[in-house]
C-alpha cells in the first residue's frame, strides 16, 4: 500500500475569469500572464510545493488546452513526483452519465476518489486567481491546534471597502459565528480569502450532504460553509498577513503588476527562499539597446529594448523598437512595439503587434470626464495597424486597420 | 532504435590551460558565457536540436560545477529513460587520468563499444556556435566517410588552442591537414566538431594506443586523410572562439551585434541551460542602461554601458560599468565605477571602488572575491 498524505490540494482553476474579457479568450483565468514571465497559477503551486504539499489536484473546465499544456508533468514546480504530484483534473463521464462541474463544491465531489487515493486527514482548497507568497503549513498548523473542521483564510481589507467582500464575523478565539456576503453595514473588516483548509472526514460528510439537496447551487461560499456553521462545527479564522490581491479584473490586474515596480509593495520575487516557479521559456537574456531608455521597469529574457519604458512590465520575447514608448503597461509574450508607437495604460496580450506610430491608451490627466478613462486592453495575435489610435478603456478583439 | 544513429561526445576539460582564470575552479564546459549559459549549453543544444538524444560528456579533473550544473540533464531533455545524459569520468577504463584525446577516447571504448549507434560527433567546448549538425551527418552517411571534420573558412582566430589548416579538394575531400602557427590570410580552419564513423574510431584509437601515438591530430588525422575517406564540412555562421581572455572578452563582447544574437539564438533552435528561476530583472528610477544584455534577476539602479550582466546581477545607484562582464549573483556596490573588468560569480565590489583594465586586458576578479 502506498504511504497516506497528511494533506493535499485542490485548485478550482475552472473558472472562465469573464472579467478579464479578451484576455481569456483562449486561455482559463490561470494560465493568464503576470508579472514578466509568471502566469497567475505559478502563484498557489509555488506556494504549494514551498509549505511542503506535493500532491496539487487541478480542476479545469474552461478552455484548458494551455493551462493543461502549461502545467504538463508539473516538474517546474518540482511536483513530477513518483507519488503525488500534479494532476490536472478535467471533468469527466461515468457510467450513469457524467456533468460539468456545476459549482467549486461540485468539483470537489466529483473527485473524491483522487482524494480518497492518497488517505489523507486535510485537504486544502485553493483558487486560480490570486497573487499571493502564503505558508499553507502556518494555516494547517493553527487547523490542527484549533482542532477545526474548517480554518478559512481571512485577510483584513479597509473597513470602507469592506462591503466588496465576503466578511467574516469572529470570535475573540478566532472562531466563526457568521457569514456576511458584500453586507452593507459591514461588522469586520476580515475578508475571505477564498483559501480553505478542511479535516477531509468532515468536508467529505457535507459534500455528499451537500449533492443530495437538489437546490444547492454546489459552491462553497454559498452553500457548504453556511450549512457547516449551522451545524455547529468548528471553523476558524486564520489571519494572513502580506501581500494578497485578486486579479480577476482588468483593472486589479493591472494594479497587481505595478505593484511589482513599487518597492513598498510587500510581494518580493526574489526571495531565494520562497521561489516563485514557473516554466521557463529558453530565451536568450534581454539586450537593451544604444536608444534605449528604460526606468523603473520589469524586463524577462529573450526581450529586445530599443525604445523608451517607464513603469513598463516586459515579458519574455518582447520587442520594443527605436523610438517607441512604453509608460505604465504591460506587454505579454511575444508582442512587438514597432518604431514610434506609444503604448501607455495599457495591457497588450501575447503575439499582439503594435505598428508604427500606432497609439495605444490615454494618460488619465489627459482625459477630462475619468469614467471614460480606463486601462485600454489589445488581445493576442491583434494587429493595431500604423498610426491607428487605441482609445482609453478601449477592449481590442480584432485588427485595427491603419490611419490613412 | 530512438535517436538518430548518432552518439555525442563532447570534451568537457579539452584547453582547459588556455583560460587559466576561468577554468581555475571549473571545466572549459562550464566556463558561463553569455549572460545565463555555461560553454557547454551551446555544444549540447546543437546536439540535441539535431535529434541527437544520447550524449556521452568527458570529464577529467575540476568538474564539480560541470556535474551541479549537467544535473540529470533534464534542461536539455536528455534526461530520457533511454538513452540521455552520460558523464564518463576519469579512471572508467584503466587507473591513469587521460593526458590526450585519443588516451581519452580510448578511456571510453566500454561507452562506445555498447553504444548502438554507428555514427559519432565530437566536440569541445572552447568555441561557441549554433549549427544544425543534421546536414553534417547526412552528407558524412551520404559520402560513406571515416571522418568528417567541420572547418570555416575565415582569417584563422589568433588564440585557437588548436590551428588545424585543411586543404579541400575535389567533393570536398580533405587533401591536407596541417598543424600551423596561425595565418593571416583566410584559411580553412577545423573547428574541433568531428563526425566519425563509429567502428573507424574504435579501430584508429586502438592502433594509435598499440604504438603509443596519442594525438588526434598528428597521429590519426594527419595519418589518415591520404588512406581513408575523410571529408571536409563547411560552417558559415558565428564562431566565438575562448582560447584565451582577451578572446573570450571579445567573443563575449561579439553578442551585442544583432547580427551575431540573431546568428547563435535562432528562435527554432533554442539552446538550453539550467534553469535558476529568478524572477525578471528590474530597473530602478535613474537606472541608465545602454547597449548591454541582461539576464534575469538582476536589480540595476546605476549605468551600465557595453556590457554582459550575468543572473541575479545588482548595480548599486550610482554605479557605472563601462565594457564589463559581471558573472551570477555578483553585487557592484553604490557609486563603484568598473572599465574593462570580468568578474567572476559572487565578487562584491564594495561602495565607490573603483577598477579599470583595458581592451586587450581586461582585469579579472575571481570568483568570491570582496574587492
Amino acid at each position: 500500500m502506498l504511504p497516506k498524505k497528511e494533506c493535499i490540494a485542490m485548485l478550482l482553476a475552472g473558472g472562465q475569469g469573464s472579467r478579464l474579457y479578451t484576455l481569456t479568450r483562449n486561455v482559463a483565468k490561470p494560465a493568464v500572464p503576470f508579472g514578466g514571465k509568471y502566469r497567475i497559477i505559478d502563484f498557489p503551486l509555488s506556494n504549494c510545493i514551498n509549505s511542503g504539499i506535493d500532491t496539487v489536484g487541478v480542476l479545469t473546465q474552461y478552455i484548458p488546452l494551455v493551462l493543461n499544456d502549461y502545467i504538463g508533468t508539473g516538474g517546474p514546480w518540482d511536483l513530477d513526483t513518483m507519488y503525488g504530484g500534479v494532476h490536472v483534473l478535467p471533468p469527466y463521464q461515468r457510467q450513469k452519465g457524467g456533468d460539468w462541474y456545476k459549482g467549486t463544491a461540485n468539483a470537489i465531489y466529483q473527485n473524491i476518489a483522487f482524494i480518497e487515493r492518497y488517505d489523507p486527514e486535510y485537504v486544502v482548497i485553493l483558487s486560480g486567481d490570486h497573487i499571493y507568497k502564503m505558508d499553507y503549513s502556518e494555516m494547517l498548523a493553527a487547523h490542527k491546534k484549533a482542532k477545526a473542521a474548517c480554518t478559512i483564510a481571512v485577510y483584513e481589507v479597509p473597513m470602507e471597502e469592506a462591503s466588496r467582500f465576503g466578511i467574516l464575523n469572529c470570535n475573540e478565539d478566532g472562531s466563526i459565528y457568521e457569514f456576511d456576503e458584500k453586507p452593507k453595514v459591514p461588522k469586520s473588516n476580515k475578508a475571505s480569502m477564498g483559501i480553505y483548509i478542511f479535516t477531509w472526514e468532515k468536508l467529505r460528510k457535507y459534500l455528499e450532504l451537500d449533492e443530495q439537496n437538489p437546490d444547492s447551487q454546489n459552491d462553497f461560499g454559498k452553500n457548504i460553509l453556511p450549512t457547516m456553521l449551522e451545524a455547529g462545527e468548528t471553523m476558524v479564522a486564520w489571519q494572513f498577513e502580506g501581500y494578497w490581491k485578486d486579479v480577476g479584473t482588468i483593472d486589479s490586474l493591472w494594479e497587481a503588476n505595478m505593484d511589482l515596480l513599487d518597492p513598498r509593495v510587500p510581494l518580493d520575487l526574489s526571495d531565494p527562499t520562497w521561489r516563485v516557479y514557473t516554466r521557463d521559456p529558453v530565451m536568450p537574456p534581454h539586450y537593451v539597446g544604444k536608444n534605449a531608455t528604460v526606468q523603473n521597469s520589469l524586463v524577462a529574457e529573450g526581450c529586445v529594448v530599443d525604445g523608451s519604458l517607464e513603469f513598463a512590465i516586459l515579458f519574455a520575447g518582447v520587442t520594443v523598437e527605436k523610438g517607441a514608448r512604453v509608460t505604465d503597461s504591460i506587454i505579454m509574450p511575444g508582442a512587438k512595439i514597432k518604431a514610434g508607437a506609444t503604448v501607455q495604460y495599457a495591457i497588450v496580450a501575447e503575439d499582439a503587434v503594435i505598428e508604427s506610430g500606432a497609439i495605444v491608451g490615454q494618460r488619465p490627466e489627459n482625459i477630462e470626464n475619468k469614467d471614460e478613462w480606463g486601462i485600454a486592453v489589445v488581445g493576442n495575435n491583434v494587429n493595431v495597424g500604423a498610426g491607428s489610435v487605441v482609445p482609453a478603456k478601449a477592449m481590442v478583439e480584432e485588427d485595427v486597420p491603419a490611419a490613412k | 532504435m530512438t535517436g538518430n544513429n548518432v552518439v555525442g561526445i563532447i570534451f568537457s576539460n579539452m584547453h582547459d590551460d588556455k583560460l587559466r582564470e576561468l577554468t581555475d575552479i571549473r571545466t572549459m564546459g562550464s566556463v558561463p558565457f553569455g549572460g545565463r549559459y555555461r560553454t557547454i549549453d551551446f555544444a549540447l543544444s546543437n546536439m540535441v536540436n539535431s535529434g541527437i538524444t544520447k550524449v556521452g560528456v568527458i570529464t577529467k579533473s575540476n568538474f564539480q560545477s560541470l556535474m551541479d550544473h549537467l544535473g540529470s540533464g533534464k534542461a536539455w531533455d536528455l534526461s530520457r529513460k533511454h538513452e540521455g545524459l552520460f558523464i564518463l569520468p576519469p579512471f572508467g577504463f584503466n587507473n591513469s587520468v587521460y593526458q590526450s584525446r585519443v588516451e581519452a577516447l580510448n578511456g571510453i571504448q566500454n561507452f562506445l563499444t555498447q553504444c548502438k549507434e554507428d555514427y559519432v560527433v565530437m566536440s569541445d567546448c572552447h568555441i561557441v556556435f549554433t549549427m544544425d549538425l543534421r546536414p553534417v551527418v547526412a552528407e558524412h552517411i551520404a559520402k560513406n566517410a571515416d571522418i568528417t571534420m567541420v572547418y570555416k573558412n575565415s582569417v584563422m582566430p589568433a588564440d585557437l588552442p588548436e590551428k588545424i589548416c585543411v586543404e579541400v579538394g575535389r567533393n570536398r575531400k580533405i587533401t591536407d591537414v596541417l598543424l600551423t602557427e596561425g595565418s593571416a590570410d583566410k584559411v580553412n580552419w577545423g573547428m574541433g566538431l568531428y563526425v566519425i564513423s563509429k567502428k573507424f574510431l574504435l579501430k584508429v584509437v586502438a592502433e594509435a594506443m598499440a604504438r603509443n601515438r596519442l594525438s588526434f591530430v598528428r597521429d590519426i588525422l594527419q595519418r589518415s586523410f591520404e588512406d581513408c575517406r575523410v571529408y571536409g564540412y563547411k560552417y558559415d555562421g558565428f564562431t566565438g572562439v575562448l582560447g584565451s581572455m582577451k578572446s573570450y572578452f571579445e567573443s563575449s563582447m561579439e553578442l551585442l551585434k544583432p547580427a551575431v544574437r540573431s546568428d547563435l539564438f535562432p528562435l527554432a533552435r533554442p539552446v538550453y541551460t539550467k534553469v535558476r528561476d529568478e524572477m525578471p530583472t528590474r530597473f530602478g528610477l535613474g537606472s541608465k542602461v545602454v547597449n548591454s544584455i541582461i539576464a534575469d534577476g538582476c536589480l540595476i539602479e546605476g549605468e551600465v554601458e557595453n556590457c554582459i550582466l550575468f543572473r541575479g546581477v545588482t548595480v548599486g545607484k550610482g554605479a557605472k560599468l563601462k565594457n564589463c562582464i559581471i558573472m551570477q549573483d555578483s553585487t557592484v556596490g553604490n557609486n563603484t565605477n568598473l572599465n574593462y573588468v570580468v568578474a567572476d560569480k559572487d565578487v562584491v565590489f564594495r561602495d565607490g571602488r573603483s577598477m579599470m583594465g583595458f581592451e586587450s586586458y581586461p582585469v579579472y576578479i575571481s570568483k568570491g572575491v570582496e574587492v
